[in-house]
């Protein structure tokens, strides 16, 4: 597999977001003749088509949730409402599903699960990742093949037992007393399952682009391994923390499948996705689409626009099993 | 320096040590947790698929070890013997390894398409191309699958509503039944000799939508490596466009694209959200892939050793997939590697 590293790279990826002013260094290699017309029109034509394939469903989605008409089903292919409202926005910010919890109480949840696990998973992944970096030890390529290897499990092959383990456990803290399984911190606990390989996995593919000669200056300074590690490898693979950290909360962001088995029973600990989950499908009949497309996007625009707005950095990192199902 | 060599020689020993150690430390943190969430279940599960576990073994209160029944769970998924409707094991293989292998095919090709498109000297506005197209990578896919499920419903959804627009400009009638179609659970094939349902090709829809543009991005990556000299080399021979694409292009992109394709495969083939947020398996489970079968097994029947060995099954059928896929990635290599 070795060959993924061309893949999961950002350094790979760059040109393909060097466009613009950015292109600078390219430029004198491509002498910019410019396209004949005819060449041009054609090859715009097909691109604004591939564009409007791109747009449709989000500015259809889009459509729906402003709509004065606060659409129970759309009537036709119109988007461009004929005037606009936030009223689905309002009503869903309220009370999305027919249970008593506001969309700010299911965004809580889900930032609680999406931070606790991919804080864990960050944590003891960093140093894991590092050991497999830089340091040499017996079985190294062994283990790196075992992790590899749950990684591309899907996250339902160890679902029972977690569900089974975690239920024995009862916490009680001072006024807090509750079943670990049916708990939030629960569900954060199983999803690190399978977000701590990805984040050794990834964490491993950023450091091992860092090139060795500070560690080594460091090392012929006397310092230990330990202050290597904290004082010089921490400092530098801050952005790779930064990049795994938000996949892995990306991940937690829109769990389901724990998410829903370990809580589904108790209404005030619904996350987004399971809230999602209750307004499609064969319950939702009752939900007006206006108020699914108002959901749809409050759910999405928080974590869609930061990762816009770093694609550089993660789009690498995704193409690696940040999109684990 | 020179007092730090001065300090060493007495401290060698026990530093040595630790510098063997050490490694160790930096795992243990790591290692006991992934023991404890990731291979003690995973380890549990397969002696569960050895017994049959079920809800009865769930109580808290009142605990019932399971009996142990061999390889029975494996016997009876293996030969579609299981108390659930629609359950066929090998149509279900079959159909999940055909899902990955059709979406990642038409990932690649769109995804090599538009890069290529894109990479041409000279089109105007290539950089407002390449925002755009990355917004299906940015969202997330549970939303992009709840989307297209509300797209292809009959009752509402745009896909008819577009199918309709574009009848209307033939003069066809909008209640056409070709025109309003039960996209996600019609129970006819819509190609006579294809045994795939219209949900399928509704699902692949929305997973090429969801899916070229990262591979686009790929693509471009590889791309902008390749030496512009080459091109004029094989203009100055007298080539075509499409004998500088077949000797020039495709030879470059072959090693970025072909691990990224190999992932790519594993990940739709595990791809949870689509078929269970947007067919939900319909109809009659063809549209069911491995993993949403397994979850089903847990979530809503409560088989819980069936699962596990279920389980058991698509660990090694992904063990083959990757092995498979990886040799068949050696064997094809070509010497521009």
């Amino acid at each position: 597999m070795s060959g993924l590293d061309n893949v999961r790279r950002g350094r790979d990826l760059t040109p393909y977001f060097r466009f613009g002013r950015r292109a600078g260094p390219r430029r004198r290699h491509e002498d910019e003749k410019p396209l004949p017309l005819g060449r041009q029109i054609a090859l715009q034509l097909i691109l604004i088509g591939i564009s409007f394939t791109v747009l449709f469903p989000v500015l259809w989605i889009f459509s729906i949730s402003v709509d004065s008409r606060g659409l129970f089903r759309p009537d036709g292919l119109n988007l461009i409402p004929p005037s606009v409202t936030l009223d689905a926005y309002t009503k869903v910010l309220t009370q999305p599903t027919s249970n008593p919890i506001s969309f700010w109480g299911l965004a809580f949840n889900s930032l609680k699960i999406a931070t606790l696990s991919s804080f864990i998973a960050v944590l003891f992944g960093i140093t894991a990742a590092y050991a497999f970096s830089r340091l040499h030890f017996r079985g190294r390529e062994a283990l790196m093949i075992g992790i590899l290897g749950v990684l591309m499990l899907p996250a339902v092959a160890t679902i029972t037992p977690l569900y089974i383990l975690l239920n024995q456990f009862h916490i009680e803290f001072g006024s807090l007393s509750f079943n670990l399984r049916a708990s939030l911190l629960g569900v954060s606990l199983a999803i690190v399952s399978s977000q701590l390989p990805f984040a050794i996995w990834n964490l491993k593919g950023y450091l091992d682009t860092i090139p060795k000669d500070l560690e080594e200056a460091g090392a012929v300074d006397g310092a230990s391994q330990n202050q290597i590690f904290t004082k010089i490898v921490l400092p530098l693979a801050t952005p790779a923390i930064a990049v795994t950290g938000f996949l892995g909360f990306l991940g937690g962001w829109t769990e389901y499948i724990v998410t829903y088995m370990f809580i589904h029973g108790t209404v005030n600990d619904w996350t987004l996705s399971v809230a999602l989950n209750s307004m499609v499908g064969q319950f939702a009949r009752n939900t007006p689409w206006s108020e699914f497309a108002a959901f749809a996007i409050l759910f999405a625009v928080p974590v869609s626009v930061v990762f816009f707005v770093f694609q550089r950095y993660l789009v690498g990192g995704l193409a690696v099993g940040g999109v684990k199902g | 320096m020179a007092t730090s060599t001065a300090v060493l020689p007495p401290r060698k020993k026990p530093r040595q040590w630790r510098r063997s150690a050490s490694p160790y430390m930096y795992l243990v943190p790591a290692f006991i947790v992934m023991a404890v969430i990731t291979v003690y279940p995973l380890l549990y599960q397969v002696w569960m698929s050895f017994t049959d576990f079920g809800l009865k073994n769930f109580n808290q209160a009142n605990k019932v070890p399971p009996n142990f029944v061999g390889l029975d769970n494996y016997v009876r998924i293996a030969g579609s013997k299981l108390q659930i409707p629609n359950f066929e094991f090998p149509r279900l293989i079959l159909f999940n390894l055909w899902w990955a292998f059709s979406n990642v095919v038409i990932h690649v090709v769109l995804g090599v398409l538009v890069a290529v498109l894109l990479n041409t000297k000279g089109l105007l506005f290539r950089g407002f191309y390449r925002a755009l197209f990355i917004l299906p990578v940015v969202i997330p896919p549970l939303i992009v699958a709840t989307v297209w499920r509300n797209m292809f419903t009959p009752d509402g959804g745009a896909i008819n509503y577009f199918l309709q627009a574009i009848g209307g400009v033939f003069g066809i009638p909008s209640d056409a039944p070709g025109l309003n179609l039960d996209w996600l659970r019609q129970p006819d094939d819509p190609i006579p000799f294809i045994p795939l349902p219209l949900a399928y090709f509704a699902m692949l829809t929305a997973n090429t939508w969801l899916g070229w543009p990262l591979n686009s991005v790929v693509a471009t990556g590889a791309l902008q490596s390749i030496p512009g000299d080459l091109y004029e080399a094989a203009e100055m021979d007298g080539a075509n466009w499409w004998q500088k694409f077949r000797t020039v292009t495709i030879p470059f992109l072959r090693p970025a694209m072909l691990p990224y394709a190999i992932y790519g495969f594993v990940i739709t083939f595990n791809l949870f959200v689509l078929s269970y947020f947007m067919t939900g398996g319909e109809p009659f489970g063809r549209t069911e892939i491995l993993v949403t079968q397994a979850y089903r097994l847990v979530n809503e029947r409560q088989l819980y050793g069936v699962a596990a060995a279920f389980c058991v099954y698509l660990f090694f059928l992904l063990l083959a997939v990757t092995l498979v896929t990886n040799k068949l990635a050696k064997a094809t290599k070509s010497y521009a590697d």
